[in-house]
């Protein structure tokens, strides 16, 4: 509960921050260049080396973070769901062959093709959120597979077979409902994923680009001005920290929830 | 035996075809050729490059040659690193990324297990909330926050170690890039140690042991470490495809020339045929890892081959 609050004041400061704070995201302020946290000019987290505000910056790359793994959470949610239900319902050689290629996948290591996927094409934000989107879907497959195969003995779903509903009918109307609750949960995990990976590559600068910001990459911006400005390291860091660390713990919470549910 | 590891051995061999023929028509896919230049070349010039490297050939000829390469080891010429081929470069700085990766697993492993353990015998006292707060935060910080942080503290404030590969010597140039790859895996194994050792520790044959008279600290060496170990085994294939992504980023912070950073280079240079090979040799060494993991599982519990 408490991360859940956490979580939401971050993405409300994030909303209005930018908004209510005196300055601009990409105004510089040339009186104060890599000025340490102050209050006199409403640099509250300090600049950065071309004299912009860090507060407003880090609350955009909030944003962006928050952005990114939403939509990211979403894609992998949509195959997730599709292709395990398809797979559970199904069954027989058809699940068989899927869930075959499913472990194949497993075992490859898709970070490496992300990056070489950003290498290849042109660096845009929408092939991040596909990229991020594409590599977490394969748990959320099988634990829909899961939950499917036990949904497809009950009652209601005979029933809708017997009065001729179509199969692809059948997976949207009737199973993919009674998967949200198990589905939840595993997101609350995906999302935080999907931001370390989003942060990972932006931190590479392979991810989002200037003037656009995420927290990877003022962790990296801040990387290197260490020496000199020390706050520029650790506000986006201490953020994103703060940040994962909510939904781990929310995750986790939610999952032990869930499988107390299951065990009654 | 023999057979589970003959089949395990022929189900990686998809998995491998999968990860090279997907990286290549990924590179292959790429708009633009590596040698297009803001100079206009004479057709000439260009036509005998692109022979040179044999890009004048079908597709799938140029994959069934690229793939023959790599069965053999030979992952082609490297486009930016003139003079030098993939495999050189490769060979030249994996060592490096080697030693730091097997450091950090080895201190990942030693630390985590013994954290677990200490938790998993003071269940819910302060100790284990400690430690187990300590897990929690280690999983949610990641490697590039960490190594930024741990220099700003050791080398730049207090100035006890060198922040960079070249600001040092032997082992002292090497302890915080470990520190940074192994403290989230010590959190991993730390929380799986504590989990699996407390399920054991409940079980009929502990009782026993201790109904005996046995010791706690003999229970836990001769009864309980071994099952108790299972599940840290079989998180160790992840743990060094974690490691070995996390060394990318470790190498760029601390400049240490391994392969990680030649990773980087290459795709933000778009050497094409380099990140290629990085890849599918990143790829081969995770799916080999996994597989002998796998079998040191199947090894030690016999359950396992049943399946």
């Amino acid at each position: 509960m408490v991360s859940g609050s956490i979580l939401a004041g971050i993405a409300l400061l994030a909303i209005i921050g930018p908004w209510i704070s005196p300055n601009e995201y990409l105004a510089a302020d040339f009186e104060n260049i890599l000025r340490s946290p102050t209050l006199a000019a409403g640099h509250i987290f300090g600049t950065d080396q071309l004299g912009r505000d860090l507060f407003v910056r880090t609350m955009m790359g909030v944003q962006v973070t928050f952005v990114v793994a939403i939509v990211a959470s979403v894609v992998s949610l949509v195959i997730g769901v599709l292709y395990g239900a398809t797979a559970g319902f199904v069954g027989g050689r058809v699940d068989a062959v899927m869930m075959r290629l499913v472990d194949t996948l497993y075992a490859m290591p898709f970070i490496f093709f992300v990056i070489l996927l950003l290498v290849v094409f042109e660096r845009n934000f929408l092939l991040i959120f596909v990229a991020i989107g594409a590599i977490n879907w394969l748990d959320m497959a099988r634990i829909v597979r899961g939950q499917t195969l036990s949904l497809r003995e009950r009652e209601f779903v005979q029933a809708a077979q017997l009065i001729g509903v179509s199969t692809p009918k059948i997976i949207l109307r009737h199973i993919a409902p009674n998967l949200i609750g198990v589905v939840i949960v595993y997101v609350t995990l995906t999302i935080p994923q999907a931001i370390l990976i989003e942060s990972f590559l932006s931190f590479l600068g392979l991810g989002v680009q200037e003037p656009q910001t995420s927290l990877g990459k003022l962790v990296n911006d801040g990387t290197r001005q260490m020496e000199g400005a020390a706050w520029m390291l650790l506000v986006p860091a201490t953020l994103l920290a703060t940040i994962l660390l909510s939904f781990n713990f929310l995750g986790d919470g939610m999952r032990d929830l869930l499988d107390a549910r299951q065990s009654r | 035996m023999l057979r589970y590891t003959l089949r395990r051995l022929l189900g990686a061999i998809p998995t491998l075809f999968l990860v090279v023929v997907l990286a290549f028509l990924l590179v292959h896919a790429a708009p633009g050729g590596p040698f297009d230049d803001e100079r206009a070349l004479p057709d000439e010039i260009e036509a005998n490059i692109a022979a040179a490297y044999h890009l004048d050939e079908p597709l799938p000829m140029q994959f069934v040659r690229y793939l023959k390469g790599v069965v053999q080891g030979d992952f082609g010429p490297s486009y930016s690193y003139r003079d030098y081929t993939v495999g050189e470069l490769i060979g030249r700085s994996f060592p490096i990324s080697l030693r730091l990766g097997i450091l950090a697993m080895l201190l990942a492993t030693a630390v985590g297990v013994s954290l677990g353990i200490v938790a998993a015998l003071r269940k819910n006292s302060p100790v284990d909330t400690l430690v187990m707060g300590f897990a929690m935060t280690g999983i949610s910080i990641p490697v590039f926050v960490i190594a930024p942080v741990l220099v700003l503290l050791f080398a730049v404030k207090l100035q006890w170690l060198p922040a960079s590969w070249t600001g040092g010597e032997g082992g002292s140039r090497l302890l915080l890039p470990v520190l940074s790859l192994a403290l989230p895996q010590v959190a991993y194994v730390a929380r799986l140690t504590r989990a699996s050792m407390i399920e054991v520790l409940a079980s009929d044959f502990i009782r026993t042991a201790r109904a005996q008279g046995l010791g706690t600290a003999a229970i836990v060496r001769y009864h309980a470490l071994k099952p108790a170990m299972l599940p840290v085994l079989s998180y160790m294939g992840p743990a060094v495809a974690a490691v070995l992504t996390g060394s990318v980023v470790v190498e760029e912070i601390f400049g240490i020339p391994g392969l990680g950073q030649l990773f980087v280079r290459g795709s933000l240079n778009r050497d094409y045929t380099l990140v290629l090979g990085i890849v599918i040799f990143y790829a081969a060494l995770i799916v080999m890892l996994n597989l002998a993991v796998d079998l040191l599982y199947a090894a030690i519990d016999p359950r396992i081959r049943r399946r």
